[in-house]
């Protein structure tokens, strides 16, 4: 009998071109998305060498990060992005890469718009010059972020070199509660084994409460594997998958698609796999989650205080929470919940999908949001926006008081001009709090749409379950 | 790609856990479509003050830290985003190699690729690091790639784990694509293979 495999190991093996003894192996790339800032210095490095994109079929290009989120019909003022991106459409034009750059219909963050035109396919290698490819992992795809060195690798021999990461299962049994949701889950991992916990490994996320959830859930979940140290993120494909690929422009159609479906079924994880690593959180007992401090891993549940830095005994860690309590300007043990807030950002990468609006736009609908409070809603790609203001949603977003914008990444990492001025304090849906990252000086509590939206409506940070039932 | 041999530095202290590659590099300097030029850029909010100015309590900043080509950095250095330009404001800056217990994946790939050497040591070593070098600024530690080791100014010798090949690449100054362009034909034979 076959050793039984793990869903990572089956694309692993899938996908090794060759392996020299002591050298990492060559692993072929299956989709390769690319975006404006961490591409330039890649092409530029084949022109040097004078090579070409070897399959400009299996490669995708967007402009997300550096755009801008306000009327598309405006010119963009910032230099630099307008450099940036025409760097990136003349790439395009030279090479022979498909742009879905400003002015397309299916323009948006690299990571909404892969799945969405059913790119994003089970037993995938997928690789993007950005961390949070791990999101294409819900779809059973091994997907992870590299370096623009690698961008310039990928580009030009459709390989990689890597070595093989370890497994690290992640069970979540359970159901999650009312006003509790993917993010929360994300957050709480990440708050149990901290920011290095997965580093070297991939997360297999299964488990009753990841069964339930959707695609765009999964992906949440898949996005901020990262965050916990792992590159990647996966989900095993199931029928939720395969319901949400079937008929997108991408995916394979008719007697393809059969084929192809036969070979998914084919991935989940065999019975009796060994994992290097395991965790199993249950979904019943978590509470929607919030950070305090600077980096992802200071999370707790909403209702909980702030951590009292005293308490620690090692000195390091001290040290760390200490300088994050003083850069979010908190006092440890004090109560978040009721602390106001300058901004709400819904958007990115993480949370800026179609269900994460419905979900705002629910605790959002027929109130306004708090005075002198700025949201903003930022839908992560052309499709979402037109999809949610079919749905309606947007003119919920509208008629509370809040920013309707265009696709983009926006506040997420704060490069296009929407950013957090000095000393504000925002919830965001997002997945980075690191200091500055959105906006110089700006703090950032990372929550869910739930949260935030809750939180927009009172302009103070608010426990969803109060708005919910 | 630059060669890595043998290195003897000074070194700047920076205990901090965690820091993350925002840090390092924030966003608002990504907008450049060049690898040069990033070092100025290094830690920009840690190390200038709002007008732009130095400032003087940072490490970097400080007389004694200047031409380290040696940081000292807390666990997990380089967690967050990918960008490569985490290492190019690095070595921008004249740094050659970051000493922490842990680095996070993507940089650490990053950094071999432009001859940054992540060395990794245990948690005694790393405490005793930061106390040797608050003690004496001035002090120097050597690494040898070849031999793996970083001896330390009190002439004890730790030795310190790096990958194979990336290793060689290292002190050699190749760099991986000429490698990968070398399957050309097991590229070529995998893809006729896949060929639905
Ligand atoms: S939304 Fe944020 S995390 Fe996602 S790709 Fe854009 S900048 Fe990166």
């Amino acid at each position: 009998m076959n050793q039984p495999l793990t869903l990572l190991q089956k694309i692993w093996n899938d996908h090794v071109v060759a392996q020299e003894t002591g050298s990492p192996a060559v692993l072929y790339v299956d989709l390769h998305l690319v975006h404006e800032v961490t591409s330039p210095q890649a092409f530029a490095g084949l022109r040097q060498r004078r090579l070409r994109v070897r399959r400009p079929d299996k490669t995708i290009a967007t402009a997300d990060h550096s755009i801008p989120t306000h009327d598309r019909s405006l010119p963009i003022t910032d230099e630099m992005a307008v450099r940036q991106i025409k760097q990136l459409e003349d790439n395009c034009r030279e090479f022979g890469v498909a742009l879905y750059g400003l002015g397309s219909p299916h323009q948006g963050i690299v990571h909404v718009i892969g799945p969405e035109l059913g790119f994003t396919q089970p037993g995938r290698t997928i690789v993007c010059g950005d961390s949070h490819t791990s999101t294409h992992g819900a779809f059973g795809a091994l997907a992870f972020g590299i370096g623009t060195s690698e961008v310039e690798h990928v580009l030009a021999t459709q390989c990689l070199l890597q070595r093989q990461p370890k497994t690290y299962q992640v069970r979540i049994d359970g159901r999650l509660g009312p006003g509790v949701s993917a993010k929360d889950i994300i957050l709480a991992l990440i708050a149990r084994i901290g920011v290095g916990g997965g580093t070297g490994h991939v997360f297999e996320y299964g488990g009753e409460a990841i069964g339930a959830l959707g695609m765009e859930e999964r992906m949440t979940i898949c996005n901020m594997a990262i965050e916990g140290g792992a590159r990647a993120g996966m989900v095993a494909p199931d029928d939720t998958t395969f319901q949400y690929l079937a008929g997108r422009p991408y995916a394979p159609q008719g007697a393809r698609w059969d084929t192809a479906l036969a070979r998914w079924r084919q991935l989940p994880t065999d019975p009796g796999a060994i994992y290097d690593k395991s965790i199993t959180l249950d979904a019943g007992a978590l509470e929607p989650m919030i950070t305090y401090g600077t980096h992802p891993g200071m999370g707790m549940p909403i209702t909980s205080q702030v951590p009292d830095p005293g308490a620690l005994s090692d000195p390091t860690q001290k040290a760390a929470l200490d300088k994050a309590l003083r850069y979010m300007a908190l006092q440890p043990g004090h109560l978040l919940l009721g602390h106001p807030v300058d901004v709400v950002f819904i958007g990115s990468c993480t949370n800026s999908r179609i269900s994460d609006l419905r979900l705002a736009a629910q605790l959002l609908r027929g109130r306004r949001v708090a005075p002198n409070l700025r949201v903003m809603v930022v839908p992560g790609s052309q499709e979402v926006k037109r999809q949610a203001e079919a749905e309606g949603l947007a003119d919920v977003f509208r008629a509370a008081g809040a920013e309707w914008r265009e696709a983009g990444c926006s506040m997420c990492i704060a490069m296009n001009g929407d950013q957090l001025l000095p000393g504000q304090y925002a919830v965001s849906t997002s997945n980075r709090n690191f200091e500055g990252r959105q906006g110089k000086g700006g703090r950032t509590f990372l929550a869910s749409p739930l949260t935030a939206a809750a939180t927009a409506l009172s302009g103070t940070i608010t426990d969803p379950r109060t708005l919910v039932n | 790609m630059p060669q890595f041999t043998t290195l003897t530095s000074r070194v700047a202290a920076l205990p901090v856990n965690d820091v993350d590659t925002d840090q390092i590099i924030p966003a608002r300097f990504l907008k450049a479509t060049d690898k040069a030029g990033m070092g100025v850029h290094l830690f920009a909010d840690w190390r200038y003050a709002a007008d732009g100015s130095p400032r003087a309590d940072f490490v970097l900043n400080q007389p004694q830290n200047q031409g380290a080509q040696v940081l000292l950095a807390g666990g997990n250095f380089g967690c967050g985003s990918s960008r490569e330009h985490a290492p190019w404001a690095l070595t921008g800056f004249g740094f050659r190699a970051v000493i922490s217990t842990s680095f996070a994946d993507i940089f650490c790939s990053n950094a071999l690729k432009n001859g940054l050497l992540p060395v990794v040591v245990d948690a005694q070593t790393h405490r005793a690091l930061f106390e040797m070098v608050e003690e004496l600024p001035q002090m120097e530690v050597t690494i040898d790639l070849a031999g793996q080791t970083l001896a330390l100014p009190t002439g004890q010798t730790v030795t310190f784990p790096i990958d194979g090949f990336s290793k060689s690449c290292l002190l050699q100054g190749v760099d991986e694509l000429g490698y990968i362009l070398g399957f050309e034909p097991q590229i070529a034979a995998y893809e006729q293979a896949r060929v639905p």
